[in-house]
């Protein structure tokens, strides 16, 4: 099979999908925070803090769903101590980004060689299987990407559907974005500024925790160090490749997956001519050719990163 | 709840705040190590035992000390222009690469010269990898934050590529590992049978260097004035951008530099091990250093204790030296609490 064959297989758009399920969760937690004005740099440690919690909860009996509900606590958990510090404390939102990163991803991996002193290969729990949807499932080339999914990628889709419904069509989603934008306008409306803010990262950041557990329930079957892999700062970059729009986002995560997919199989293919690191460097140089393209027209919200104190300009 | 700005700021909350941060630090780190079934004073101690407690354990913390206050510097200095520097890691390899490349044998320099050109070309590399970044910030508005991060992996492959490929020794039995560097090449011990070595004092020299240029040169001045505020800067006739490069050849090659030392002084050649997040640590560092030249050495050595404690103590406790990583990161962000507090009061109303 030549490099251009590759395109029109259903395994690449499937795989493209699978590896863009996380970071859709992931850049759509991102988003909800970047909308109200904050910046989430935590994104990394919670992303892992939900991968971790979300497979502990199933290794130790429970239900795959409950491991899911459980990354999203951990991650909304994480994220009211985020939201804590940069709100009402106004701390820098870089610093304690790193901080709860650091104190995420320490903490998970503490708890488990605490829990697994000396495991020499990483135990395993049984994963989300695809759920082939009827009949749709039945397509050629389209049905089997598309429909032959494991139910958390289903729940991606929809979760873009549910940001962008809840940011365009709702109070809430206005006072979100007021918030992000005029902080001052959205207090002389009678509206919390530190609350709604507080919320919204605690919202984006169960996304971010369920975006992790798709990684160990359902992408693999395991948790071990170093797996998130720099997939958060990814999702980072795809917030403002997607211009904050739920719409793009999800096209940039998918393309994103769509390219990580296709030279993991030029990887086999030109594996003896080209270093494979060359290729899994592709995705990191990837993003920051993306973000530079996408920021001289960016839109940031206007209060990104500005902490608001009622009574002070 | 609301903060008010103090209008003087006591000494007595000055001293007291950081110290309450690192002692929460320290209770929340006991009712983990509670968790796991051992006693947090035994484990304590274990842990002061393990980093201060005898010489060798003292030495050994100042080894461990010396990249963290190279990083430390470079986030330090980054940081009070508001250059958010956090691809400390990728500096710090790329300083390692330089010095592998030139230091194996490509130079037969004696070793007066080859460490002076060892440490420039480091301090090169590094500066050039942060230079990278803050052009596409100058030039193009991307965030730095960003690009930094995603560097530090793109570097760590390419990297892993030049261990597997150029740089691979041949008679390393098969592993990614580079050439030793040559004998002139090496920096010495500083004591004799010790792993202490001349980087540390390297390390100190360019604290100090750092605080000069940071209190006596213009160019300091500059970098606060925009660290401060970039409007304010460029109205008052201060070339922004330009300040802000400068910055990152400063950063990015003390974080280079904080490679070669590892390299020269320590490990005598480069794997992928080189640094267990090094980089990474320094922007900790750096922040519990208050910005500060001369506290990112207190600070590092600080850090440095914790962690060689936590590997002595894991061994003889068991409870795992993560433990080490939880106390940094719950420090960094009870610290960024406690200094914030002691120039504003909290209003409960």
């Amino acid at each position: 099979m030549d490099a251009f064959e590759i395109l029109f297989t259903a395994s690449l758009w499937a795989a493209a999908i699978r590896i863009a399920s996380p970071l859709i969760f992931g850049t759509l937690g991102e988003l909800i925070c970047e909308r109200a004005g904050v910046l989430n740099l935590g994104i990394e440690g919670i992303m892992t803090a939900g991968a971790f919690a979300g497979w502990l909860t199933v290794f130790l009996g429970g239900d795959l769903w409950l491991g899911v509900v459980v990354a999203a606590i951990v991650g909304a958990s994480l994220g009211l101590l985020h939201g804590f510090l940069v709100v009402p404390l106004g701390l820098s939102q870089h610093v304690t980004g790193i901080g709860i990163t650091l104190l995420a991803t320490s903490l998970s991996y503490y708890f488990y060689r605490l829990i697994f002193p000396s495991v020499t290969s990483p135990p395993k729990i049984e994963p989300f299987q695809p759920w082939p949807v009827p009949v749709v499932s039945d397509i050629p080339v389209i049905g089997e990407a598309l429909f032959t999914q494991t139910p958390l990628t289903y729940l991606a889709f929809a979760a873009v559907l549910f940001v962008a419904w809840l940011l365009n069509k709702t109070p809430l989603g206005l006072a979100i974005r007021t918030v992000g934008e005029n902080p001052s306008a959205a207090e002389a409306q009678g509206i919390n500024v530190t609350g709604v803010r507080i919320g919204a990262v605690m919202l984006g950041s169960a996304f971010m925790g369920i975006g992790g557990s798709f990684i160990t329930l359902s992408a693999f079957n395991s948790f071990f160090f170093e797996m998130m892999n720099g997939r958060g700062w990814i999702c980072v970059a795809l917030v403002v490749f997607g211009s904050w729009r739920p719409g793009k986002a999800l096209a940039g995560a998918l393309l994103f997956g769509a390219f990580d997919a296709y030279q993991l199989r030029l990887q086999q293919l030109a594996g003896a001519y080209v270093p494979y690191q060359v290729f899994l460097m592709l995705p990191f140089i990837l993003s920051i050719i993306a973000l530079i393209i996408m920021s001289r027209r960016a839109a940031y919200p206007r209060a990104l990163m500005v902490p608001y104190r009622k009574g002070e300009r | 709840m609301r903060l008010e700005p103090r209008e003087q700021r006591p000494l007595a909350i000055v001293i007291a705040y950081p110290c309450l941060a690192l002692l929460a630090s320290m209770l929340f780190c006991a009712f983990l190590v509670m968790l796991s079934g051992a006693s947090p004073l035994s484990v304590f101690g274990l842990m002061v035992k393990g980093a201060v407690g005898t010489k060798f354990a003292f030495l050994e913390t100042l080894t461990r000390a010396t990249p963290l206050i190279f990083t430390g510097l470079a986030a330090a200095v980054a940081f009070r222009a508001k250059l958010w520097n956090i691809g400390g890691e990728a500096q710090l390899y790329i300083g390692a690469v330089m010095t592998v490349v030139l230091g194996t044998g490509l130079l037969p320099l004696p070793q007066a010269f080859l460490i002076p050109v060892l440490m420039a070309a480091a301090m090169l590399g590094g500066a050039l990898v942060l230079a990278v970044p803050t052009f596409l910030k100058t030039r193009f508005g991307v965030d730095e934050v960003v690009t930094t991060l995603l560097l530090n992996f793109i570097v760590i492959l390419f990297v892993s590529m030049l261990l597997e490929g150029v740089l691979k020794d041949p008679t390393g039995l098969g592993w990614p590992q580079s050439k030793k560097i040559i004998a002139e090449g090496q920096l010495p011990r500083l004591v004799q049978g010790k792993r202490l070595h001349f980087g540390f004092a390297i390390a100190i020299a360019a604290a100090i260097a750092v605080w000069l240029i940071d209190r006596k040169s213009a160019l300091g001045f500059e970098m606060r004035a925009v660290g401060h505020s970039p409007k304010a800067a460029s109205f008052a006739g201060i070339p922004v951008n330009r300040v802000l490069a400068k910055t990152a050849l400063l950063s990015g090659g003390l974080a280079g530099l904080a490679g070669m030392s590892e390299v020269s002084g320590l490990k005598g050649n480069l794997t992928l091990d080189l640094s267990p997040g090094f980089g990474y640590t320094g922007i900790v560092v750096a922040m519990l250093a208050l910005l500060h030249p001369l506290g990112v050495i207190a600070a590092a050595i600080f850090v440095a204790a914790v962690f060689v404690g936590a590997d002595a103590m894991s061994r003889t406790a068991g409870v795992p030296s993560y433990i080490a990583h939880v106390m940094v990161a719950t420090s960094l962000l009870t610290m960024v609490t406690a200094i914030m507090l002691t120039s504003y009061r909290v209003r409960w109303r």
